[in-house]
């Protein structure tokens, strides 16, 4: 039996009527993984934040080496050994490693950087715990992965015996995800603790040794990593047997979208080089990449954000009306955004003004495109609202108080009422719990089986796997081409991810 | 003390900020009103029957409050698309140049074509001057309340030379101001007694009218979606810079009525002091307002009344008359305060 480092007793946080937690206890052992499951909103992150002294619990205490973590006070939580590498990263891009790592822990006062003490500690570290990175590169010069070496790196450097990762492979390739969990292994056997924060099934499995599932601010129970699987995994998570809808053959239709030639963008990793792919009815495309290689650009020109770029975008045989948001829903176009809270809808507006916002001027709901028919809006945003399940007060509800998954389906109640012939469908699931994803899967597939032509972006390789009829890899503004789901592996894609050329592929 | 969202925020609540906070600023300014040695009571009973307390001034302060319910409207429309417009104050005396340039002779029409004309010729010139900043903000993002706010300096220079100079009026026995408006463009007074005129009702007619537009409009709908959220906006094909650059059009334009309002109704000619500020007045109005068109007449006539009763208050008791500026100062941050208050809660533990 090891020891306790890390335990919480019977914290509760309340923010107003929302329990976020509910008196939760939890330990970890010296030399663990523990992995923190729950969906959205389950309170991980509020559990995380109460650690770091960002929250005072309302009730309850933390107790780190038998000691009681004095509350409220993000520097004890730092001088107790406890480090945490945030999903968005904390570095100065024009600074070397070296200098991120040491910023921060030097005296202000000091004239000159002593740095050899640190160099010997740092190799040792990254010999220790196979972090290799070169101390004198710039952090803006080196890949995601490195980066979120650095992090780890920089907490090791503080002697951290506790380390928190919050949704750490986000950002990563397959392979890179691998790379951290071999660290992860060593870090441990060297007697360090990690808590994993996650809500990828799979990566759990492969990690931790023990699992504390959270849903709605209470645990909903722990297990041994050993003696559980997917499916028990994710009924813990959502409380109920949740099934994914699988996608099942249908043999495509005529060409819808056809890209040919596209360039747009800037030069960098985000620019799109010469672009080539084609979309046919009852299709599914899906397209894999590590965020920030082009999917954005792509998703703008198709949804009318960007209109200036060279080569060629055709819908049902004639031009897509470039840079003209309105014309290309007119058109047949359905699109979901990848940002909800940004892109998708005005969250200080009513439900019914967000659903007419694609079309305010058309006669549907104007007269003459200068004045807004209410009743003719009111009355098809009721249906809208009925017929994709969006749980709300009504259409004159403020569209905020939406939750994520309601939100989305006021998205795709937007997009798809109108039965568009593509639909560009970007993160459609990102942020969302179990039982609406499984809702926005079915609707994309419901469309599928109409004849749509869908592009599904997504960071998800599981996602992707299971929806798409093709598949296609993009990186650094790149598109491979899209072959069969069944021809590619996940390693595969994974690699290509990472910008490498497959064999059989053209480059 | 912790401060928590609330989870909804009710009508009744929302709207009765406002008087919270009016009811706050006055407190504030009890402690300055006792400082000075007077009752509070007295010194608040003088102003209330200083701009109430008689036909004479309900009609002052009515008459006060056409310029801020036009400057009110301009900034109101402008702060719903966030676009800050403090330039209200430049395109007032935008729209009183037109009125001077067209209405001292230039044109004569009868008189029912001759006031619509002037007030369009107004409204122009306020959007016109309005164009330069919101361009170089739609184009080159170049900070809106920069510009506007300088802009104000370069008219009133502007005004300052012309009625000094080449417009100054040969009748004025030397007196800065430019000649008069001819009797066809002047707006007739209402009332038998007193300064009320036309104006008020074209102010009052404008408010209801933009009110109607922000609400029912696919204009207004667009203005507020860009307000709101721009990214939101555009994604749904809302053409962003267009909308700002019409909206900016119609605030410009609305500070220009006002201009027009105080030349042709109240003035008769343009001098260098015919708006004490009433372009920045209107900025307090709108806030006062909730940027609702509607709540700006209310709004309006209520800093007019302060203003106007701090007026006969001075004159009766030994208050300077800087204590309207602090009142109407206090009661925007109060109002600003109400409107957090009415979204979150104070808790203290």
């Amino acid at each position: 039996m090891t020891s306790t480092v890390l335990e919480f007793r019977g914290v509760t946080k309340r923010f107003g009527t929302l329990v976020a937690n509910n008196s939760i206890s939890l330990s970890l052992a010296e030399g663990e993984v523990l992995a923190l499951l729950g969906e959205n909103g389950a309170g991980k992150t509020t559990l995380m934040n109460i650690l770091f002294g960002h929250y005072q619990a309302d009730e309850g205490e933390i107790l780190v080496g038998g000691n009681r973590l004095p509350p409220g006070s993000t520097q004890a939580a730092l001088d107790a050994g406890i480090g945490m590498v945030h999903q968005h990263f904390t570095l100065a891009g024009n600074l070397s490693v070296l200098e991120n790592i040491l910023l921060g822990t030097e005296s202000l006062f000091s004239i000159r950087q002593q740095t050899g003490a640190a160099r010997k500690k740092l190799a040792r570290l990254a010999e220790d715990y196979g972090l290799a990175v070169d101390t004198d590169a710039l952090v803006g010069s080196l890949s995601v992965g490195e980066r979120q070496r650095v992090e780890i790196l920089k907490a090791l450097y503080r002697d951290v015996r506790i380390l928190i990762l919050d949704e750490p492979t986000a950002v990563l390739t397959p392979q890179e995800a691998d790379n951290l969990f071999a660290t992860l292994k060593s870090m441990t056997r060297q007697g360090l603790s990690v808590i994993f924060i996650s809500h990828k099934l799979h990566e759990i499995l492969a990690v931790s040794d023990r699992v504390a599932v959270l849903r709605r601010g209470e645990i909903a129970g722990e297990i041994e990593t050993a003696k559980a699987d997917r499916h028990k995994l994710a009924e813990m998570m959502v409380g109920r047997t949740v099934t994914r809808p699988k996608l099942t053959a249908m043999e495509p239709g005529d060409a819808v979208l056809e890209i040919k030639d596209l360039s747009a963008g800037k030069t960098g990793a985000e620019g799109l080089k010469k672009v080539n792919l084609t979309i046919h009815a009852h299709e599914i495309v899906g397209i894999a990449g590590v965020a920030g290689n082009g999917q954005r650009t792509l998703a703008d020109v198709l949804s009318g954000l960007q209109g200036s770029f060279s080569g060629s975008v055709a819908l049902n045989g004639g031009a897509l009306p470039a840079g003209d948001p309105r014309a290309i829903v007119a058109s047949g176009v359905g699109r979901i955004p990848e940002d909800r809270h940004a892109r998708g809808v005005v969250g200080e507006m009513q439900l019914w003004e967000n659903l007419i916002a694609e079309d305010i001027r058309s006669q549907d709901v104007s007269r003459g495109g200068l004045i807004i028919d209410r009743g003719r809006a009111t009355d098809r945003a009721n249906r809208q609202i009925e017929a994709f399940d969006v749980r709300c007060e009504g259409p004159d509800a403020e569209t905020k108080l939406l939750s994520g998954g309601n939100m989305q389906k006021l998205i795709l109640a937007r997009a798809l009422s109108r039965e568009p012939s593509f639909i560009l469908a970007n993160q459609p699931v990102r942020g969302l719990d179990e039982g609406a994803i499984a809702y926005v899967q079915e609707q994309l597939l419901e469309a599928r089986k109409r004849g749509a032509a869908i592009l599904l972006i997504s960071e998800d390789l599981d996602e992707l796997m299971a929806l798409s009829d093709r598949i296609a890899v993009i990186s650094h503004g790149r598109l491979s081409e899209a072959l069969p789901t069944s021809a590619r592996t996940t390693a595969e894609i994974g690699l290509m991810m990472a910008g490498q050329p497959v064999a059989g592929e053209a480059a | 003390m912790i401060i928590e969202p609330r989870q909804s925020v009710s009508l009744l609540r929302a709207g009765l900020a406002p008087v919270w906070a009016i009811l706050a600023a006055m407190l504030i300014c009890a402690v300055l009103i006792i400082w000075t040695g007077t009752n509070v009571l007295t010194a608040y009973g003088l102003l209330l029957k200083g701009a109430f307390g008689s036909a004479f001034a309900i009609n002052e302060t009515l008459t006060r409050s056409i310029p801020l319910i036009f400057t009110g409207l301009a900034a109101a429309v402008a702060f719903r698309a966030k676009f800050y417009n403090i330039g209200g104050e430049g395109q007032l005396y935008a729209g009183a140049l037109a009125a001077t340039y067209f209405g001292t002779g230039l044109i004569t029409l009868p008189s029912f074509l001759m006031i619509p004309f002037l007030m369009i010729m107004g409204a122009i010139a306020g959007g016109l001057l309005l164009l330069v900043p919101v361009l170089l903000k739609t184009r080159m993002k170049v900070d809106e309340v920069v510009t506007t706010l300088l802009l104000n300096f370069v008219v009133l220079l502007l005004v300052g030379y012309l009625i000094e100079g080449p417009w100054k009026d040969p009748m004025s026995l030397g007196w800065p101001q430019a000649a008069s408006i001819i009797d066809e463009g002047v707006l007739p007074t209402l009332l038998a007694k007193g300064r009320l005129h036309l104006g008020f009702i074209i102010a009052v007619a404008i408010a209801v009218l933009i009110w109607a537009m922000m609400r029912f409009s696919v204009l207004g709908y667009e203005i507020r979606a860009v307000g709101y959220n721009a990214g939101a906006a555009e994604f749904s094909g809302i053409k962003v810079g267009r909308t700002v650059v019409i909206t900016a059009m119609i605030s410009g334009g609305l500070a220009g009525l006002a201009g027009v309002s105080e030349t042709a109704g109240l003035k008769g000619y343009l001098t260098l002091d015919l708006s004490p500020g009433f372009g920045y007045t209107g900025i307090a109005v709108a806030m006062l307002a909730q940027l609702n068109a509607l709540a700006v007449i209310p709004a309006a006539i209520f800093l007019s009344a302060v203003y106007v009763g701090a007026d006969a208050m001075s004159r009766a008791v030994n208050i300077p008359t800087y204590i309207a500026d602090v009142l109407v100062g206090a009661s925007v941050l109060a109002v600003l305060c109400s409107v957090l208050f009415s979204q979150y809660r104070v808790r203290f533990r």
